[in-house]
């Protein structure tokens, strides 16, 4: 299971598409940030992220090259926390919540419409790229539960039917605006 | 300032919002202005209201009606009937067996709860200092800061015997008292908000719904130990949390309630807010000092304990959330009068998010001491659709069950040690008889499993061999030697273990061991799963 998490901020520039991986100069505000803080690389690391979507093997020889912080150092720290990404997700991405009430309330059954639904399973992403399944530890709603997040919006008290068609409309929704840009 | 007729509180706790608060907050504002009511009515947004299933909700003031489940759709009959016509609308009010409950001081689940933790929470936009200090918000710090010494303040906390409410219950005091007096030129004060607990949202609430009384206690406890820095740490799952929080920070600063010379003192105090990465082992304090220093989240050895040695290297008080939402009523009301709460050696009130099979979940604080059966029936109305009640689950993936057997255990740190359980960190997870027990270890052992940091050899691989055997019993292929076995390792894990995360890994097998061996035994035995979830094959 993973605990993954995810700010607001994220979800929006999920929506808007991320950076590109090899403009490296990116990262040049949020080392200026830092530069006399103690302690702040799971910050920059964080930003990173945001910027990138996840942590190519690039960006982490870059801030090990600017803050001087061993390259294996960082590598120890991206890899220890389970927010961080070192592959690239899909479009959407969902944060299914197995914490204890959502799963005392059913979550193994939203979790098996899900993976059925979209033939992935927990941290896969669709072929299509459009949809990654990560299952989370409580995303504080748990009166609501069973609960999932995706890009940041919260859909509480779920059922396999619901959950389904939530996913088809996000796909519905998807379609429509690629063939609006075309 | 504008007198209103009507106040509008609109809860903006994340839950509510989840349901659809936001919309029909727009709803309700755009039916205000379309009949002119904009200079009579008020729309507030305060933090989490506690009874959050029944969200999104609002309690019109100054009569104190509660609507509840609350769409779109109901605004414009808000506006009409109620706002205009005076006459509330019995439809969207809280009902019970026994009818209607019009306002939220005759709601029983509201009615029966004590409040000092979130005196504030439901009641002030936490996004306005100014209303957290018109409810005498840092009256606390400045009576510290202008008449008493930080020998004082250390010496209120101790006699209140307020003890930690991040689980462990140490005596808050005592904690403070040591870091006073190891001598520093720098000290720290560090928030643990991490909420591992997988299925509990106190902390997540009074981070969102009251801000101003968190950062109001850190200071207290930097001016009592002697520190000029803060840091709370908050969990990336709660961006509402870390917003409002964020914002909060900003405003203390400029109005000269953090920085330097506070209210005119010598005292200085700053604050900075970081945001945790996922792991639960980081809510573990000396492996969140180290995720704080941006490094692996891994635990240290205790001793030395942070007071002594904590954040890079210097004496260092953390505290969890709620014990530093107690501390302004404390300093400001005194020991005695908090005291009177609670029991003798379990003083005050503690919070617990109420959820799983039970009929009104949500958010509670209650005197220590009070049963179980209490809080589930009396508060929570019981348990929904004519089911029995099995258990309750406390203390999350290091606590343990409390059979129905023992509902009528007070809950105190000690009562609930002795049956097996815990108090943890305030989770109450209520099960019926659709729970299965072995499926409930199982899955708290997966979650440890998971969590493990692998630092330490029993907590990684022990964990790892009683989950094996789990996962043997409850698909029907267990033996009866599993049970000893279970038992066996267990007990070596827990003696063994570097942390509080392996050492008490096994607590969830061991307490439904001990109180529904009949399950287990039907698992192994019978090839049968009472309650029909384990997939027997
Ligand atoms: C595995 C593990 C996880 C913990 N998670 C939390 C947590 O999420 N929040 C918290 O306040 N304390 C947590 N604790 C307890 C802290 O180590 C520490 O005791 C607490 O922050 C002290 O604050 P208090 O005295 O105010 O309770 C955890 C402990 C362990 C062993
Ligand atoms: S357990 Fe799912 S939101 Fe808390």
């Amino acid at each position: 299971m993973k605990q993954c998490c995810e700010c607001s901020s994220t979800a929006s520039s999920q929506k808007e598409g991320f950076e590109n991986s090899s403009d490296l100069s990116l990262l040049d505000p949020i080392f200026e940030k830092y530069k006399h803080k103690a302690g702040s690389l799971i910050s920059i690391l964080q930003q990173a992220q945001e910027v990138y979507g996840y942590l190519p093997l690039s960006v982490l020889d870059y801030i090990a090259e600017e803050t001087g912080i061993k390259a294996p150092v960082i590598y120890g720290v991206a890899t220890f926390y389970t927010q961080f990404r070192l592959n690239p997700i899909g479009k959407h991405l969902i944060m299914l919540c197995m914490g204890t009430a959502c799963h005392v309330n059913g979550a193994k059954d939203i979790e098996e419409a899900i993976c059925d639904e979209l033939k992935i399973a927990d941290g896969e992403t669709t072929t299509d790229g459009l949809f990654t399944l990560n299952n989370v530890a409580c995303l504080g709603c748990c009166s609501l539960s069973p609960v999932m997040m995706i890009n940041g919006e919260t859909y509480a008290k779920l059922t396999p039917e619901k959950t389904r068609k939530i996913l088809k409309e996000i796909r519905k929704n998807d379609q429509q605006q690629v063939e609006e840009a075309a | 300032m504008k007198i209103y007729r009507i106040h509008a509180l609109i809860c903006a706790g994340g839950q509510c919002i989840s349901a659809g608060g936001d919309s029909f907050e727009e709803a309700l504002k755009r039916a205000i202005k379309e009949k002119g009511l904009e200079d009579e009515i008020q729309v507030v947004e305060t933090g989490c209201m506690g009874s959050c299933e029944k969200g999104p909700m609002m309690v019109i003031y100054p009569e104190g009606t509660l609507y509840i489940n609350l769409v779109p759709e109901d605004a414009n009959e808000i506006v009409e009937e109620h706002f205009l016509k005076g006459r509330p609308i019995d439809r969207l009010m809280w009902k019970e067996a026994d009818g209607n409950f019009p306002t939220l001081d005759q709601v029983p689940f509201f009615a029966l709860q004590t409040k000092i933790v979130l005196r504030n929470c439901g009641i002030i936009d936490a996004d306005s200092i100014e209303e957290y200090i018109a409810r005498e918000g840092y009256s606390a710090l400045a009576k510290a800061l202008t008449s008493m010494s930080p020998d004082q303040v250390v010496d209120e906390v101790k006699k209140s015997g307020l003890r930690g409410r991040g689980g462990a219950g140490f005596p808050t005091g005592l904690k403070w008292e040591y870091a006073a007096q190891t001598p520093s030129e720098q000290k720290y004060v560090v928030t643990n908000a991490d909420e591992g607990d997988p299925g509990a949202y106190m902390d997540r609430s009074i981070l969102e719904g009251d801000p101003h009384t968190i950062i109001e206690g850190m200071a207290i406890a930097g001016y009592g130990i002697g520190a000029d820095k803060g840091y709370i740490y908050c969990r990336a799952e709660y961006p509402i949390a870390v917003q409002r929080m964020q914002n909060a920070i900003k405003k203390a600063k400029k109005m000269g309630l953090l920085g330097k010379n506070i209210l005119g003192s010598d005292f200085s105090f700053d604050l900075e807010l970081r945001i945790g990465a996922g792991a639960f082992v980081c809510g573990e304090e000396t492996a969140l000092l180290n995720s704080i220093e941006g490094k692996r989240g891994e635990p240290n050895l205790k001793p030395p304990f942070p007071s002594e040695k904590g954040l890079f290297g210097q004496p260092t008080v953390i505290n969890n959330v709620e014990t530093f939402a107690n501390i302004p009523f404390i300093v400001c009301e005194g020991h005695e009068k908090f005291k009177r709460i609670g029991t003798e050696t379990n003083t005050g009130t503690k919070v617990f998010s109420l959820a799983g099979k039970v009929i009104t979940t949500g958010l509670i604080e209650v005197p220590l001491g009070i049963t179980l059966r209490k809080i589930i029936y009396d508060i929570g109305g019981g348990i929904p659709n004519g089911k029995k009640f099995k258990g309750v689950l406390m203390g999350g993936p290091s606590g343990g069950v409390v059979p129905a057997s023992m509902l009528d255990t007070p809950i105190d740190f000690e009562s609930l040690d002795e049956i097996g359980s815990m108090m943890g960190s305030g989770g109450m997870i209520v099960m019926d008889e659709d729970s299965c027990m072995v499926d409930i270890a199982k899955y708290f052992l997966e979650f440890t499993v998971d969590e493990s940091c692998g630092k330490c050899t029993p907590c990684r691989e022990g964990t790892q061999q009683m989950l094996e055997i789990l996962k043997r019993i409850s698909s029907g292929k267990g033996a009866e030697a599993d049970l000893a076995e279970l038992e066996k390792l267990g007990e070596t894990i827990a003696v063994t273990s570097l942390c509080g995360l392996g050492q008490s890994a096994p607590n969830p097998v061991l307490s439904t061991m001990r109180w529904f061996m009949d399950e287990y035994e039907a698992h192994i035995k019978s090839k049968k799963c009472i309650a029909n979830v384990c997939d027997m094959k």
